[in-house]
Protein backbone atom coordinates (compact mmCIF):
# COMPACT_ATOMS: atom_id res chain seq x y z
CA UNK A 1 0.00 0.00 0.00
CA UNK A 2 2.81 2.59 0.86
CA UNK A 3 5.15 1.44 -2.06
CA UNK A 4 1.89 2.06 -4.00
CA UNK A 5 1.12 5.51 -2.73
CA UNK A 6 4.66 6.28 -3.45
CA UNK A 7 5.02 4.83 -7.01
CA UNK A 8 1.45 7.52 -7.64
CA UNK A 9 3.66 10.12 -6.40
CA UNK A 10 6.48 9.54 -8.57
CA UNK A 11 4.12 9.02 -11.77
CA UNK A 12 2.09 12.35 -10.43
CA UNK A 13 5.47 14.12 -10.29
CA UNK A 14 6.70 12.38 -13.52
CA UNK A 15 3.44 14.13 -15.53
CA UNK A 16 3.77 17.18 -13.98
CA UNK A 17 7.35 17.69 -15.65
CA UNK A 18 6.08 16.04 -18.99
CA UNK A 19 3.20 18.79 -19.06
CA UNK A 20 5.87 21.39 -18.56
CA UNK A 21 8.49 19.93 -20.56
CA UNK A 22 6.45 18.86 -23.67
CA UNK A 23 4.79 22.76 -23.83
CA UNK A 24 8.34 24.36 -22.91
CA UNK A 25 9.90 24.44 -26.46
CA UNK A 26 7.00 25.26 -28.84
CA UNK A 27 6.49 28.44 -25.95
CA UNK A 28 9.92 29.23 -26.24
CA UNK A 29 10.34 28.97 -29.61
CA UNK A 30 7.57 31.30 -30.06
CA UNK A 31 8.47 33.40 -27.88
CA UNK A 32 11.85 34.32 -28.12
CA UNK A 33 11.45 34.40 -32.18
CA UNK A 34 8.33 35.98 -32.86
CA UNK A 35 6.97 37.72 -29.83
CA UNK A 36 9.93 39.27 -28.40
CA UNK A 37 10.67 40.76 -32.44
CA UNK A 38 7.63 42.34 -31.86
CA UNK A 39 8.50 44.46 -29.28
CA UNK A 40 11.74 44.84 -31.06
CA UNK A 41 10.36 46.43 -33.81
CA UNK A 42 8.64 48.75 -31.73
CA UNK A 43 11.94 49.41 -29.62
CA UNK A 44 13.24 50.08 -33.03
CA UNK A 45 10.79 51.68 -34.61
CA UNK A 46 11.28 54.76 -32.59
CA UNK A 47 15.07 54.75 -33.11
CA UNK A 48 17.45 55.64 -36.22
CA UNK A 49 19.62 52.89 -36.85
CA UNK A 50 23.16 52.94 -37.80
CA UNK A 51 25.65 49.93 -38.28
CA UNK A 52 29.21 50.47 -37.51
CA UNK A 53 31.20 47.18 -37.67
CA UNK A 54 28.15 44.81 -36.87
CA UNK A 55 26.60 46.31 -34.38
CA UNK A 56 23.86 48.70 -33.95
CA UNK A 57 24.06 52.12 -33.09
CA UNK A 58 20.82 53.18 -31.59
CA UNK A 59 19.43 56.67 -31.54
CA UNK A 60 16.35 57.43 -29.65
CA UNK A 61 13.93 59.70 -32.75
CA UNK A 62 10.68 59.95 -30.98
CA UNK A 63 7.64 59.00 -33.31
CA UNK A 64 9.87 60.84 -36.62
CA UNK A 65 9.30 57.42 -37.93
CA UNK A 66 5.71 57.06 -37.65
CA UNK A 67 5.17 60.82 -38.58
CA UNK A 68 7.13 60.11 -42.10
CA UNK A 69 5.58 57.06 -42.80
CA UNK A 70 2.17 58.16 -42.75
CA UNK A 71 2.98 61.63 -44.65
CA UNK A 72 6.05 61.32 -46.46
CA UNK A 73 6.03 57.64 -47.73
CA UNK A 74 3.75 57.35 -50.70
CA UNK A 75 5.65 53.96 -51.69
CA UNK A 76 4.40 52.06 -48.81
CA UNK A 77 0.92 53.59 -49.33
CA UNK A 78 0.98 52.39 -53.04
CA UNK A 79 2.01 48.83 -51.82
CA UNK A 80 -0.86 48.77 -49.16
CA UNK A 81 -3.42 49.38 -52.10
CA UNK A 82 -1.76 46.94 -54.41
CA UNK A 83 -1.77 44.57 -51.74
CA UNK A 84 -5.82 45.01 -51.24
CA UNK A 85 -6.60 45.14 -55.12
CA UNK A 86 -4.23 41.77 -55.28
CA UNK A 87 -5.46 39.99 -52.95
CA UNK A 88 -8.64 40.52 -53.20
CA UNK A 89 -8.57 40.10 -57.66
CA UNK A 90 -6.37 36.91 -57.66
CA UNK A 91 -8.27 35.25 -54.69
CA UNK A 92 -11.89 36.44 -55.80
CA UNK A 93 -10.79 34.54 -59.56
CA UNK A 94 -9.30 31.50 -57.84
CA UNK A 95 -12.42 31.04 -55.43
CA UNK A 96 -14.54 31.12 -58.62
CA UNK A 97 -12.89 29.08 -60.99
CA UNK A 98 -11.90 26.40 -58.26
CA UNK A 99 -14.91 26.15 -56.65
CA UNK A 100 -17.06 25.83 -60.69
CA UNK A 101 -14.26 23.05 -61.68
CA UNK A 102 -14.60 21.39 -58.72
CA UNK A 103 -18.47 21.11 -58.87
CA UNK A 104 -17.95 19.83 -62.50
CA UNK A 105 -15.41 17.54 -62.26
CA UNK A 106 -17.44 16.26 -58.53
CA UNK A 107 -19.49 13.80 -61.42
CA UNK A 108 -17.00 12.86 -63.46
CA UNK A 109 -15.76 9.16 -63.85
CA UNK A 110 -12.77 8.76 -61.51
CA UNK A 111 -10.54 7.62 -64.19
CA UNK A 112 -6.96 9.03 -63.62
CA UNK A 113 -7.50 10.62 -61.04
CA UNK A 114 -4.37 10.03 -58.77
CA UNK A 115 -2.74 11.51 -62.25
CA UNK A 116 -4.64 14.65 -62.04
CA UNK A 117 -4.49 15.30 -58.23
CA UNK A 118 -0.63 14.96 -59.31
CA UNK A 119 -0.92 17.52 -62.03
CA UNK A 120 -2.98 19.83 -59.61
CA UNK A 121 -0.59 19.43 -56.98
CA UNK A 122 2.96 20.57 -58.91
CA UNK A 123 2.08 24.46 -58.74
CA UNK A 124 1.47 24.01 -55.09
CA UNK A 125 4.60 22.42 -54.34
CA UNK A 126 7.10 23.59 -56.37
CA UNK A 127 9.08 26.88 -55.19
CA UNK A 128 7.36 30.32 -55.95
CA UNK A 129 10.50 31.60 -56.68
CA UNK A 130 10.77 29.05 -59.84
CA UNK A 131 6.96 30.01 -60.65
CA UNK A 132 8.02 33.52 -60.55
CA UNK A 133 10.94 32.36 -62.88
CA UNK A 134 9.20 30.24 -65.22
CA UNK A 135 6.25 32.94 -66.02
CA UNK A 136 9.00 35.72 -66.36
CA UNK A 137 10.44 33.84 -69.05
CA UNK A 138 7.07 32.75 -70.81
CA UNK A 139 5.35 36.60 -70.73
CA UNK A 140 8.63 38.28 -71.31
CA UNK A 141 8.04 41.14 -74.38
CA UNK A 142 10.41 40.05 -77.14
CA UNK A 143 10.63 36.15 -76.96
CA UNK A 144 7.79 34.88 -74.36
CA UNK A 145 5.60 32.16 -75.78
CA UNK A 146 2.70 34.07 -74.96
CA UNK A 147 3.20 36.77 -77.21
CA UNK A 148 5.02 34.64 -79.76
CA UNK A 149 1.17 32.96 -79.50
CA UNK A 150 -0.57 36.50 -79.87
CA UNK A 151 1.40 37.17 -82.71
CA UNK A 152 0.70 33.84 -84.33
CA UNK A 153 -3.08 34.95 -83.93
CA UNK A 154 -2.77 37.98 -85.82
CA UNK A 155 -2.75 39.63 -82.64
CA UNK A 156 -0.73 42.78 -81.34
CA UNK A 157 2.16 42.03 -78.93
CA UNK A 158 1.15 43.28 -75.09
CA UNK A 159 4.32 44.31 -72.79
CA UNK A 160 2.93 42.14 -70.02
CA UNK A 161 5.09 42.93 -67.24
CA UNK A 162 6.78 46.27 -68.53
CA UNK A 163 3.45 48.29 -69.14
CA UNK A 164 2.49 49.57 -65.73
CA UNK A 165 -1.13 49.41 -66.99
CA UNK A 166 -1.02 45.67 -67.36
CA UNK A 167 1.78 44.68 -64.69
CA UNK A 168 -0.63 43.89 -61.46
CA UNK A 169 -3.32 42.39 -63.93
CA UNK A 170 0.08 40.46 -65.34
CA UNK A 171 1.09 39.43 -61.83
CA UNK A 172 -3.10 38.44 -60.75
CA UNK A 173 -3.13 36.15 -63.77
CA UNK A 174 -0.34 34.39 -62.44
CA UNK A 175 -1.27 34.05 -59.01
CA UNK A 176 -4.62 32.28 -59.88
CA UNK A 177 -2.51 30.07 -62.46
CA UNK A 178 -0.81 29.21 -59.37
CA UNK A 179 -3.67 29.05 -56.43
CA UNK A 180 -6.45 27.74 -58.43
CA UNK A 181 -5.61 23.85 -58.29
CA UNK A 182 -5.47 24.62 -54.32
CA UNK A 183 -8.90 25.85 -54.43
CA UNK A 184 -10.24 22.84 -56.34
CA UNK A 185 -8.37 20.17 -54.66
CA UNK A 186 -10.15 21.55 -51.39
CA UNK A 187 -13.41 22.33 -52.58
CA UNK A 188 -13.37 19.09 -54.32
CA UNK A 189 -12.37 17.18 -51.50
CA UNK A 190 -15.58 19.11 -49.56
CA UNK A 191 -18.04 18.17 -52.14
CA UNK A 192 -17.10 14.48 -51.57
CA UNK A 193 -17.54 14.20 -48.33
CA UNK A 194 -20.89 15.71 -48.67
CA UNK A 195 -23.49 13.35 -47.62
CA UNK A 196 -24.86 11.90 -50.41
CA UNK A 197 -28.38 11.52 -48.48
CA UNK A 198 -29.45 15.00 -48.42
CA UNK A 199 -28.85 15.77 -52.30
CA UNK A 200 -31.39 12.33 -52.64
CA UNK A 201 -33.56 13.69 -50.02
CA UNK A 202 -33.51 17.64 -51.22
CA UNK A 203 -34.28 16.57 -55.15
CA UNK A 204 -38.26 16.09 -54.07
CA UNK A 205 -37.84 20.19 -53.70
CA UNK A 206 -35.24 21.27 -56.13
CA UNK A 207 -36.55 22.44 -59.08
CA UNK A 208 -33.31 22.29 -61.25
CA UNK A 209 -29.50 21.89 -60.43
CA UNK A 210 -29.26 25.52 -59.99
CA UNK A 211 -31.28 25.42 -56.91
CA UNK A 212 -29.81 22.62 -55.84
CA UNK A 213 -26.32 24.83 -55.82
CA UNK A 214 -28.09 27.52 -54.30
CA UNK A 215 -29.78 26.14 -51.41
CA UNK A 216 -28.13 22.59 -50.68
CA UNK A 217 -24.72 22.85 -51.65
CA UNK A 218 -23.63 26.22 -51.28
CA UNK A 219 -24.68 26.18 -47.76
CA UNK A 220 -23.27 22.17 -47.02
CA UNK A 221 -20.13 23.72 -48.47
CA UNK A 222 -19.85 26.65 -46.25
CA UNK A 223 -17.29 25.88 -43.60
CA UNK A 224 -14.40 24.20 -46.33
CA UNK A 225 -15.16 27.80 -48.53
CA UNK A 226 -14.88 29.87 -45.90
CA UNK A 227 -11.40 28.01 -44.82
CA UNK A 228 -10.25 27.86 -47.83
CA UNK A 229 -11.04 31.55 -48.62
CA UNK A 230 -8.98 32.05 -45.28
CA UNK A 231 -6.13 30.23 -46.32
CA UNK A 232 -6.06 32.07 -49.39
CA UNK A 233 -5.90 35.31 -48.00
CA UNK A 234 -3.53 35.27 -45.80
CA UNK A 235 -0.89 33.45 -48.05
CA UNK A 236 -1.86 36.64 -50.86
CA UNK A 237 -1.17 39.06 -48.32
CA UNK A 238 2.35 37.67 -47.58
CA UNK A 239 3.15 37.79 -51.43
CA UNK A 240 6.58 38.18 -52.33
CA UNK A 241 8.60 35.59 -54.20
CA UNK A 242 6.65 35.30 -56.98
CA UNK A 243 6.88 39.62 -57.77
CA UNK A 244 10.67 39.74 -57.05
CA UNK A 245 11.15 37.47 -59.46
CA UNK A 246 8.57 38.87 -62.10
CA UNK A 247 8.69 42.46 -61.78
CA UNK A 248 10.36 43.23 -59.08
CA UNK A 249 7.72 45.62 -57.49
CA UNK A 250 8.28 47.80 -60.98
CA UNK A 251 7.52 49.30 -63.70
CA UNK A 252 6.96 52.37 -60.68
CA UNK A 253 4.97 51.35 -58.21
CA UNK A 254 2.85 49.27 -60.61
CA UNK A 255 3.68 45.94 -58.54
CA UNK A 256 4.60 47.38 -55.71
CA UNK A 257 3.12 45.56 -52.35
CA UNK A 258 3.72 45.73 -49.00
CA UNK A 259 6.57 42.72 -48.38
CA UNK A 260 8.63 44.45 -50.85
CA UNK A 261 8.48 47.62 -48.90
CA UNK A 262 9.58 46.25 -45.97
CA UNK A 263 12.13 44.72 -47.69
CA UNK A 264 13.79 47.55 -49.70
CA UNK A 265 13.11 49.91 -47.03
CA UNK A 266 15.01 47.66 -44.18
CA UNK A 267 17.68 46.14 -45.98
CA UNK A 268 18.03 47.94 -49.39
CA UNK A 269 17.79 50.79 -48.14
CA UNK A 270 19.64 50.25 -44.54
CA UNK A 271 16.83 51.96 -42.56
CA UNK A 272 16.20 50.03 -39.71
CA UNK A 273 14.09 52.27 -37.53
CA UNK A 274 11.60 53.01 -40.74
CA UNK A 275 11.39 49.14 -41.66
CA UNK A 276 10.39 48.43 -37.84
CA UNK A 277 8.15 51.29 -38.13
CA UNK A 278 6.60 50.06 -41.66
CA UNK A 279 6.47 46.03 -40.24
CA UNK A 280 4.67 47.65 -36.73
CA UNK A 281 1.99 49.27 -38.87
CA UNK A 282 1.47 46.24 -40.98
CA UNK A 283 1.01 44.03 -37.98
CA UNK A 284 -1.39 46.43 -36.29
CA UNK A 285 -2.92 46.78 -39.88
CA UNK A 286 -3.38 43.12 -40.36
CA UNK A 287 -4.19 41.86 -36.24
CA UNK A 288 -7.42 44.74 -36.84
CA UNK A 289 -8.21 43.16 -40.06
CA UNK A 290 -8.13 39.55 -38.20
CA UNK A 291 -10.22 40.58 -35.62
CA UNK A 292 -12.63 42.24 -37.50
CA UNK A 293 -12.64 38.81 -39.64
CA UNK A 294 -13.14 36.75 -36.65
CA UNK A 295 -16.44 39.11 -35.31
CA UNK A 296 -18.18 38.58 -38.46
CA UNK A 297 -17.97 35.22 -38.87
CA UNK A 298 -18.70 34.39 -35.32
CA UNK A 299 -21.50 36.89 -35.70
CA UNK A 300 -23.15 35.64 -38.53
CA UNK A 301 -22.78 32.27 -36.59
CA UNK A 302 -24.41 33.08 -33.58
CA UNK A 303 -27.30 34.58 -36.15
CA UNK A 304 -27.58 30.90 -37.78
CA UNK A 305 -27.47 29.38 -34.64
CA UNK A 306 -30.45 31.33 -33.26
CA UNK A 307 -32.98 31.73 -36.50
CA UNK B 1 -31.43 12.44 -66.50
CA UNK B 2 -28.69 10.17 -67.15
CA UNK B 3 -27.73 10.87 -70.04
CA UNK B 4 -27.32 14.12 -68.84
CA UNK B 5 -25.60 13.18 -66.09
CA UNK B 6 -22.85 10.95 -68.01
CA UNK B 7 -22.80 14.48 -70.38
CA UNK B 8 -21.99 16.56 -67.12
CA UNK B 9 -19.06 13.73 -66.64
CA UNK B 10 -17.55 14.12 -69.66
CA UNK B 11 -17.81 17.83 -69.77
CA UNK B 12 -16.11 18.03 -65.98
CA UNK B 13 -13.33 15.67 -66.98
CA UNK B 14 -12.93 17.60 -70.22
CA UNK B 15 -12.53 20.93 -67.87
CA UNK B 16 -10.26 19.24 -65.49
CA UNK B 17 -7.93 17.84 -68.13
CA UNK B 18 -7.78 20.66 -70.17
CA UNK B 19 -6.69 23.08 -66.66
CA UNK B 20 -4.04 20.09 -65.86
CA UNK B 21 -3.15 21.38 -69.66
CA UNK B 22 -2.36 24.56 -68.90
CA UNK B 23 -0.41 23.88 -65.49
CA UNK B 24 1.75 21.02 -67.74
CA UNK B 25 2.50 23.63 -70.53
CA UNK B 26 4.37 25.93 -68.91
CA UNK B 27 6.31 23.52 -66.96
CA UNK B 28 7.13 21.31 -70.36
CA UNK B 29 8.19 24.75 -71.52
CA UNK B 30 10.88 25.51 -69.41
CA UNK B 31 12.41 22.23 -69.19
CA UNK B 32 12.79 22.59 -72.14
CA UNK B 33 14.30 26.12 -72.40
CA UNK B 34 16.79 24.50 -69.77
CA UNK B 35 18.11 22.51 -72.73
CA UNK B 36 18.20 25.41 -75.14
CA UNK B 37 21.21 27.63 -76.09
CA UNK B 38 20.59 31.15 -74.49
CA UNK B 39 20.46 32.34 -78.24
CA UNK B 40 18.02 30.24 -79.39
CA UNK B 41 15.69 30.60 -76.23
CA UNK B 42 16.42 34.67 -77.34
CA UNK B 43 15.17 33.56 -81.21
CA UNK B 44 12.38 31.18 -79.71
CA UNK B 45 13.06 28.83 -81.27
CA UNK B 46 11.16 25.85 -80.92
CA UNK B 47 13.38 22.71 -82.34
CA UNK B 48 16.74 24.19 -80.95
CA UNK B 49 19.55 22.12 -80.61
CA UNK B 50 19.68 19.65 -77.25
CA UNK B 51 22.50 21.03 -74.94
CA UNK B 52 23.17 20.59 -71.31
CA UNK B 53 25.55 23.64 -71.27
CA UNK B 54 22.79 25.48 -69.15
CA UNK B 55 22.81 22.40 -66.30
CA UNK B 56 26.99 22.39 -66.62
CA UNK B 57 27.30 26.25 -66.11
CA UNK B 58 25.24 25.92 -62.68
CA UNK B 59 26.74 23.13 -61.51
CA UNK B 60 30.54 23.59 -62.06
CA UNK B 61 31.35 27.26 -63.17
CA UNK B 62 33.09 29.87 -60.91
CA UNK B 63 30.28 32.41 -60.81
CA UNK B 64 27.74 29.27 -59.79
CA UNK B 65 27.99 26.84 -57.33
CA UNK B 66 24.27 25.08 -57.37
CA UNK B 67 24.96 22.12 -55.93
CA UNK B 68 26.07 23.90 -52.66
CA UNK B 69 22.70 25.88 -53.11
CA UNK B 70 20.86 22.33 -53.22
CA UNK B 71 22.99 21.50 -50.37
CA UNK B 72 22.32 24.64 -47.63
CA UNK B 73 18.34 24.08 -48.45
CA UNK B 74 18.35 20.49 -47.59
CA UNK B 75 20.36 20.98 -44.39
CA UNK B 76 18.35 24.11 -43.49
CA UNK B 77 15.42 22.60 -44.44
CA UNK B 78 15.70 18.88 -43.02
CA UNK B 79 17.04 19.83 -39.46
CA UNK B 80 14.48 22.41 -39.40
CA UNK B 81 11.41 20.28 -40.40
CA UNK B 82 12.61 17.52 -37.62
CA UNK B 83 12.74 20.22 -35.39
CA UNK B 84 9.60 21.35 -35.76
CA UNK B 85 8.10 18.12 -35.97
CA UNK B 86 8.96 16.90 -32.80
CA UNK B 87 8.42 20.36 -30.78
CA UNK B 88 4.78 20.24 -32.67
CA UNK B 89 4.38 16.75 -31.65
CA UNK B 90 5.07 16.82 -28.13
CA UNK B 91 3.45 20.12 -27.51
CA UNK B 92 -0.08 18.68 -29.62
CA UNK B 93 -0.53 15.63 -27.32
CA UNK B 94 -0.41 17.71 -24.45
CA UNK B 95 -2.71 20.38 -25.55
CA UNK B 96 -4.93 17.78 -27.25
CA UNK B 97 -4.86 15.37 -24.47
CA UNK B 98 -3.72 16.74 -21.32
CA UNK B 99 -5.80 19.61 -20.16
CA UNK B 100 -3.10 22.41 -19.37
CA UNK B 101 -4.35 25.73 -17.85
CA UNK B 102 -6.60 27.12 -20.42
CA UNK B 103 -4.86 30.39 -20.71
CA UNK B 104 -1.81 28.89 -21.75
CA UNK B 105 -3.50 27.01 -24.70
CA UNK B 106 -5.82 29.96 -25.54
CA UNK B 107 -2.32 32.52 -25.85
CA UNK B 108 -0.32 29.78 -27.39
CA UNK B 109 -2.64 28.58 -30.51
CA UNK B 110 -4.23 32.31 -30.39
CA UNK B 111 -0.78 33.72 -30.70
CA UNK B 112 0.68 30.65 -33.42
CA UNK B 113 -2.59 31.73 -35.60
CA UNK B 114 -2.42 35.48 -35.59
CA UNK B 115 1.26 34.69 -36.31
CA UNK B 116 0.98 32.28 -39.15
CA UNK B 117 -1.18 35.18 -40.34
CA UNK B 118 1.34 37.84 -40.60
CA UNK B 119 3.41 38.51 -43.88
CA UNK B 120 7.13 36.85 -42.68
CA UNK B 121 8.64 39.75 -44.18
CA UNK B 122 7.67 41.98 -41.10
CA UNK B 123 9.79 39.48 -39.13
CA UNK B 124 12.67 38.83 -40.86
CA UNK B 125 14.08 42.48 -40.32
CA UNK B 126 14.08 42.37 -36.71
CA UNK B 127 15.59 38.48 -36.87
CA UNK B 128 18.35 40.23 -38.94
CA UNK B 129 18.99 42.59 -36.25
CA UNK B 130 18.25 40.06 -33.75
CA UNK B 131 20.79 37.39 -35.39
CA UNK B 132 22.80 40.18 -36.31
CA UNK B 133 24.00 41.35 -32.75
CA UNK B 134 24.07 37.87 -31.96
CA UNK B 135 26.76 37.07 -34.25
CA UNK B 136 24.65 34.87 -36.25
CA UNK B 137 23.73 36.29 -39.36
CA UNK B 138 24.51 34.03 -42.50
CA UNK B 139 24.83 30.82 -40.55
CA UNK B 140 22.73 28.00 -40.71
CA UNK B 141 21.53 28.06 -37.22
CA UNK B 142 20.21 31.56 -37.78
CA UNK B 143 18.34 30.19 -40.89
CA UNK B 144 17.25 26.94 -39.14
CA UNK B 145 15.80 28.94 -36.37
CA UNK B 146 13.66 31.56 -38.20
CA UNK B 147 12.64 28.30 -40.38
CA UNK B 148 11.36 26.41 -37.03
CA UNK B 149 9.56 28.87 -35.56
CA UNK B 150 7.99 30.12 -38.93
CA UNK B 151 6.83 26.40 -39.92
CA UNK B 152 5.53 26.00 -36.20
CA UNK B 153 2.24 27.12 -35.96
CA UNK B 154 1.20 25.34 -38.96
CA UNK B 155 2.51 21.81 -37.50
CA UNK B 156 1.06 22.60 -34.13
CA UNK B 157 -2.41 22.89 -35.53
CA UNK B 158 -2.52 19.87 -37.98
CA UNK B 159 -0.32 17.64 -34.97
CA UNK B 160 -3.11 18.42 -32.53
CA UNK B 161 -5.86 17.79 -35.30
CA UNK B 162 -4.11 14.03 -35.76
CA UNK B 163 -3.77 13.35 -32.20
CA UNK B 164 -7.40 14.43 -31.72
CA UNK B 165 -8.34 11.59 -34.03
CA UNK B 166 -7.04 9.06 -31.68
CA UNK B 167 -9.46 7.98 -29.28
CA UNK B 168 -9.37 9.14 -25.71
CA UNK B 169 -10.20 5.92 -24.46
CA UNK B 170 -6.69 4.61 -25.54
CA UNK B 171 -4.91 7.26 -23.80
CA UNK B 172 -7.05 6.91 -20.11
CA UNK B 173 -7.10 2.78 -20.57
CA UNK B 174 -2.94 3.45 -20.59
CA UNK B 175 -3.10 5.98 -17.97
CA UNK B 176 -4.69 3.10 -16.02
CA UNK B 177 -2.59 0.61 -16.27
CA UNK B 178 -0.36 2.96 -14.44
CA UNK B 179 1.73 4.64 -17.71
CA UNK B 180 3.38 7.83 -17.15
CA UNK B 181 2.16 10.72 -19.75
CA UNK B 182 6.12 10.20 -21.20
CA UNK B 183 5.06 6.52 -21.88
CA UNK B 184 1.61 6.93 -23.27
CA UNK B 185 3.30 9.01 -25.57
CA UNK B 186 6.03 6.89 -26.51
CA UNK B 187 4.23 3.59 -26.50
CA UNK B 188 0.60 4.72 -27.86
CA UNK B 189 0.54 8.50 -29.51
CA UNK B 190 3.84 8.37 -31.50
CA UNK B 191 3.29 5.25 -33.10
CA UNK B 192 -0.09 5.95 -33.93
CA UNK B 193 0.55 9.44 -35.30
CA UNK B 194 2.94 8.58 -37.41
CA UNK B 195 0.72 9.26 -40.29
CA UNK B 196 -0.05 12.34 -39.10
CA UNK B 197 3.90 13.42 -38.85
CA UNK B 198 4.62 12.42 -42.21
CA UNK B 199 1.22 14.67 -43.25
CA UNK B 200 2.61 17.38 -41.36
CA UNK B 201 6.09 17.05 -42.11
CA UNK B 202 5.83 17.00 -45.27
CA UNK B 203 4.07 20.61 -45.67
CA UNK B 204 6.46 22.13 -43.33
CA UNK B 205 9.09 20.37 -45.83
CA UNK B 206 8.28 21.62 -48.75
CA UNK B 207 7.57 25.54 -47.33
CA UNK B 208 10.75 25.39 -45.96
CA UNK B 209 12.44 24.17 -49.02
CA UNK B 210 10.42 26.87 -50.93
CA UNK B 211 11.38 29.69 -48.76
CA UNK B 212 12.94 32.95 -50.38
CA UNK B 213 11.89 35.87 -48.01
CA UNK B 214 13.78 34.28 -44.87
CA UNK B 215 16.56 32.72 -46.92
CA UNK B 216 17.06 36.21 -48.86
CA UNK B 217 18.27 38.17 -45.95
CA UNK B 218 19.49 36.11 -43.41
CA UNK B 219 21.59 33.88 -45.31
CA UNK B 220 25.17 35.09 -46.79
CA UNK B 221 27.62 33.48 -49.95
CA UNK B 222 28.39 30.19 -48.37
CA UNK B 223 24.95 29.57 -47.05
CA UNK B 224 23.10 30.93 -50.00
CA UNK B 225 19.43 28.13 -50.87
CA UNK B 226 18.60 27.68 -54.10
CA UNK B 227 15.63 29.73 -54.36
CA UNK B 228 17.86 32.41 -53.65
CA UNK B 229 20.06 31.94 -56.25
CA UNK B 230 17.72 31.21 -59.36
CA UNK B 231 16.80 34.81 -58.20
CA UNK B 232 20.25 36.15 -58.54
CA UNK B 233 19.95 35.23 -62.35
CA UNK B 234 17.37 37.44 -62.90
CA UNK B 235 19.50 39.88 -61.77
CA UNK B 236 22.66 39.35 -63.83
CA UNK B 237 23.55 42.10 -66.18
CA UNK B 238 22.00 39.86 -68.79
CA UNK B 239 19.54 37.73 -67.33
CA UNK B 240 20.87 34.11 -67.81
CA UNK B 241 17.64 32.70 -68.65
CA UNK B 242 18.79 29.23 -69.73
CA UNK B 243 20.44 28.79 -66.26
CA UNK B 244 17.67 29.95 -64.78
CA UNK B 245 15.30 27.68 -66.30
CA UNK B 246 18.00 24.47 -65.41
CA UNK B 247 18.20 26.04 -62.05
CA UNK B 248 14.03 26.05 -61.41
CA UNK B 249 14.00 22.33 -62.69
CA UNK B 250 16.88 21.05 -60.28
CA UNK B 251 15.01 22.41 -56.83
CA UNK B 252 11.83 21.34 -58.01
CA UNK B 253 13.23 17.94 -57.54
CA UNK B 254 12.03 17.31 -53.91
CA UNK B 255 8.37 18.09 -54.97
CA UNK B 256 8.27 16.19 -57.94
CA UNK B 257 9.42 13.14 -55.46
CA UNK B 258 6.76 14.31 -53.27
CA UNK B 259 4.05 13.69 -55.43
CA UNK B 260 5.42 10.41 -57.06
CA UNK B 261 6.27 9.00 -53.17
CA UNK B 262 4.30 10.66 -50.65
CA UNK B 263 1.17 12.07 -52.63
CA UNK B 264 -1.31 10.70 -50.02
CA UNK B 265 0.67 12.68 -47.15
CA UNK B 266 0.88 15.72 -49.25
CA UNK B 267 -2.84 16.03 -49.74
CA UNK B 268 -3.71 14.59 -46.52
CA UNK B 269 -2.04 17.38 -44.76
CA UNK B 270 -3.54 20.02 -47.20
CA UNK B 271 -6.93 18.62 -46.94
CA UNK B 272 -6.79 18.24 -43.02
CA UNK B 273 -7.59 22.02 -42.28
CA UNK B 274 -9.89 22.34 -44.37
CA UNK B 275 -12.44 18.99 -44.92
CA UNK B 276 -13.35 17.78 -41.31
Amino acid sequence: MATRSLDAARIERANLWWRIGSLAPAIIVLAVLSIWPVFNLAYLSLADVKWLSGSAVVEFVGLRNFHELFTGESVYWAGVRNTIVFAVCAVTLQMIFGFTMALAVRRASKIGRSVLTAVFLLPIVIPPVVIGAMWRLLLGRDFGIVNSLLAFFGLPMVDWLGDPRSALMSVIIVDVWHWTPFVFLLTLAGLESLDQEVFEAAKLDVKNSWQELRYVTIPLMMPTILITLAFRMILSFKVFDEIFLLTGGGPGTATEVISFSINRVFFAQDRVGMGSAMSLVTILGVAVLIVLANTVVSRRRKQRVSA
Amino acid sequence: MSAMRSLGGIGGNLIAWGYALIILGPMVWILSNSFKRQIDILMGTTIAPFTLINYQQIINSRQSQFLWNLWNSAVVSVISTLLVLVIATVAAFTVARLQPPRWVTFILLGWALVFHMLPTLTFVGSWYVMFTQAGLHGTYTALILAQVVHGLPMALFLMIGFVMNIPNELVQAARLDGCTYAQVFRHLILPLSLGGMAAAGALAFISAWSDFAIALNLSNKETMTAPVAIATFAQEHQILYGQMAAASMLSMIPALAFIMFGQRFVVRGLLAGAVK
